[in-house]
């Protein structure tokens, strides 16, 4: 009796055996239409970037080739005055603006986003995962208009009454950009330097090197690709805002003459015009151009980005 | 499950009640609470409406009032769709001249606007908007000519003791280039003088906050954002009022336009033909801070020429 059922349980066990062995059809058809869902989802992100692409380009290229307006005209005049008699196309105080707003964020939240990263991972790592994270995460998802709100509101006023000037400034617009890309560079390099060997600290420390001669020679210093990628993703984002800076930078079309003149970002003059022009003239086209610009400038930090993640993986 | 999906079904009930009460609250004021309701009804007996959207698009400073029109007409024709968007007049032209939209909503002759068939778009003037510099209270000058005006916006004046006022450097407040509000300050208030940089923004509100908060800022704004926190000066001792603006004594102002392509029809011709109501002229119109079109003793075309009516 118990050898029947032993027989009959072997053949059954052999039966699913060969079932997980042998792919059947089902397994086949659950494979294939895996597979095509997946790429289709990947063919259109491809096709979605490709022809967001297309289209500003035709869009942005245009004012060259359509309208006639000369590229070296474009990048390097300072009037800009599409709608005038005659007409002018010169960006470069735009241009000039987006760089200086996000070279002064990077300057002030690359040493403070990294000086957290450090205290997060190596000086007090308990309190850092539990309390600073958490907070830095919560940084990143406050929408940009509140970041510009609360610009517009605090610090402008502040930056008028302690300098006695405008108020609608440069530095008004790199602090809060600053205060916008911090929450991405700390957690980004406090990632890289997390990832950082054990070994590498234990053997520095044997050596009979301080900790913090470990933290700023070793430590750091293996962890600098991840920190630059770091500080290169905050100033992406950074260089494409838009709202927030607008709020607090005056948009003064003319060349950035200090920290405390207000100034014009790509970003600005954008999304200040986009709504008034007609589509098609010229002055429409020339803001697709900035657009254009906007989306080389991207792409420029996104190579930066992948060349120094190659510098990352060749260590 | 199903316990779950029918206080889902019963949630929704009482959101879409509580979102019934509200849009009638604030569609209907006071008074005639209780007569839309009335012609509501007949109106479905008896449906002039064909049903098909009506998509209005452009100018945010119009948008208020075509939304609360929009609100009040649906309430009055059971099945009329009509939605309304922002966007800017810029978009609002394109989108009506490409047939996208079927009425654009602009501050500006569609003629002052290039790249725009003027020709083929029907124009509907259906409110008065009235603008004036305005200053923080701070500011101890009440009066500008229009000579003064021009000398400060064109960046000539850089200091209010200059025209009478305390020594305070004047902070020029602007809209953008393309800014239809810009477009009328300037020919209107400024001769057209091509304005000095300044502060550029393009919401009224925020042009509002700065200039009630920038000590010596001067800016323009429509008449209905006008409140205790800034100042509206007069021009050549002129007061920006209803008086002053429909006989043309006080010149800066402007049409609200709402542009179909070609004749308006069906729907879109009976929402215009609703908004040139008393109904809506009297009420809406002013309540929102506009002047109604039908107070107008004057008319004013593209060119900016005025006649008598």
């Amino acid at each position: 009796m118990s050898h029947r059922t032993e027989g009959v349980n072997t053949e059954r066990k052999s039966m699913i055996a060969q079932k997980m062995l042998t792919t059947n059809k089902r397994q086949k058809t659950e494979n294939i239409t895996g597979k095509t869902i997946a790429m289709i989802c990947a063919g259109l992100l491809v096709i979605v970037v490709l022809s967001i692409t297309y289209f500003i380009a035709s869009k942005g290229l245009s004012t060259f080739f359509v309208d006639g307006v000369s590229f070296k005209e474009f990048l390097t005049h300072d009037k800009w005055d599409p709608e005038g008699e005659p007409s002018a196309y010169g960006v470069l105080p735009f241009i000039l603006g987006s760089f200086f707003v996000t070279a002064l964020a990077a300057l002030i939240a690359a040493p403070l986003g990294i000086g957290a990263a450090i205290f997060m991972t190596e000086i007090f790592p308990g309190f850092g995962k539990k309390v600073l994270k958490p907070v830095i995460e919560l940084l990143v998802g406050i929408p940009s208009v509140v970041y510009g709100y609360v610009g517009l509101t605090l610090l402008v006023p502040f930056i008028r009454e302690q300098f006695d000037v405008l108020g609608f400034s440069l530095l008004a617009g790199g602090l809060v950009l600053a205060l916008m890309i911090l929450p991405t560079i700390t957690s980004v390099a406090a990632d890289a330097i997390e990832a950082v060997p054990q070994d590498l600290r234990n053997a520095s420390l044997a050596l009979g090197a301080t900790r913090w001669q470990t933290i700023w020679n070793v430590v750091l210093h293996s962890a600098l690709p991840g920190c630059l990628t770091a500080i290169v993703l905050g100033m992406s984002r950074a260089f494409g805002e838009a709202l927030a800076v607008q709020m607090v930078i005056g948009n003064t079309t003319k060349l950035p003459g200090g920290l405390f003149e207000p100034i014009s970002t790509l970003t600005s003059g954008i999304t200040l015009n986009m709504g008034n022009t007609i589509q098609g003239t010229p002055y429409n086209n020339a803001l697709w151009s900035m657009a254009l610009l906007l989306l080389a400038m991207s792409f420029i930090f996104i190579v930066i980005l992948r060349l120094l993640g190659r510098k990352r993986l060749a260590k | 499950m199903k316990k779950l999906s029918k206080m889902f079904i019963a949630l929704t009930c009482v959101g879409a009640l509580l979102a019934g009460c509200g849009s009638g609250n604030t569609a209907q004021t006071p008074a005639p609470a209780q007569q839309p309701a009335k012609e509501q009804s007949n109106s479905g007996s008896t449906p002039k409406t064909s049903g098909e959207p009506v998509t209005a698009v452009g100018s945010t400073a119009l948008q208020p009032l075509v939304e609360q029109a929009a609100k009040d007409f649906m309430a009055k024709n059971a099945g009329a769709q009509i939605q309304v968007q922002g966007g800017g007049s810029g978009t609002g032209l394109s989108q009506v001249a490409s047939g996208a939209a079927t009425i654009g909503n602009s501050d500006i002759f569609a003629e002052e606007k290039k790249g725009i068939p003027a020709n083929e778009l029907v124009d509907h003037k259906v409110a008065v908007v009235g603008m004036a510099a305005a200053v923080s209270p701070q500011v101890k000058v009440d009066n500008l000519t229009k000579q003064q005006l021009i000398d400060i916006f064109t960046g000539k004046i850089t200091n209010w003791k200059d025209v009478g006022g305390e020594d305070m450097k004047i902070t020029l407040v602007n809209r953008p280039k393309s800014s239809g509000t810009r477009a009328t300050f300037s020919k209107f208030a400024l001769d057209g003088k091509e304005e000095a940089e300044g502060i550029t923004e393009d919401s009224s509100g925020t042009v509002r906050k700065i200039i009630a908060e920038t000590p010596g800022a001067i800016g323009y704004l429509a008449l209905s954002y006008f409140n205790d926190s800034v100042k509206a000066l007069k021009l050549d001792g002129v007061e920006a009022n209803a008086e002053n603006i429909t006989s043309n004594k006080y010149p800066v102002w402007a049409y609200e336009h709402m542009y179909t392509k070609g004749e308006a029809a069906g729907d879109a011709k009976a929402f215009l033909d609703f908004i040139l109501t008393d109904e809506v002229q009297k009420k809406t119109v002013t309540e929102l801070g506009f002047l109604p079109i039908t107070d107008m003793k004057v008319e004013r075309d593209a060119e900016g020429k005025v006649t008598q009516k």
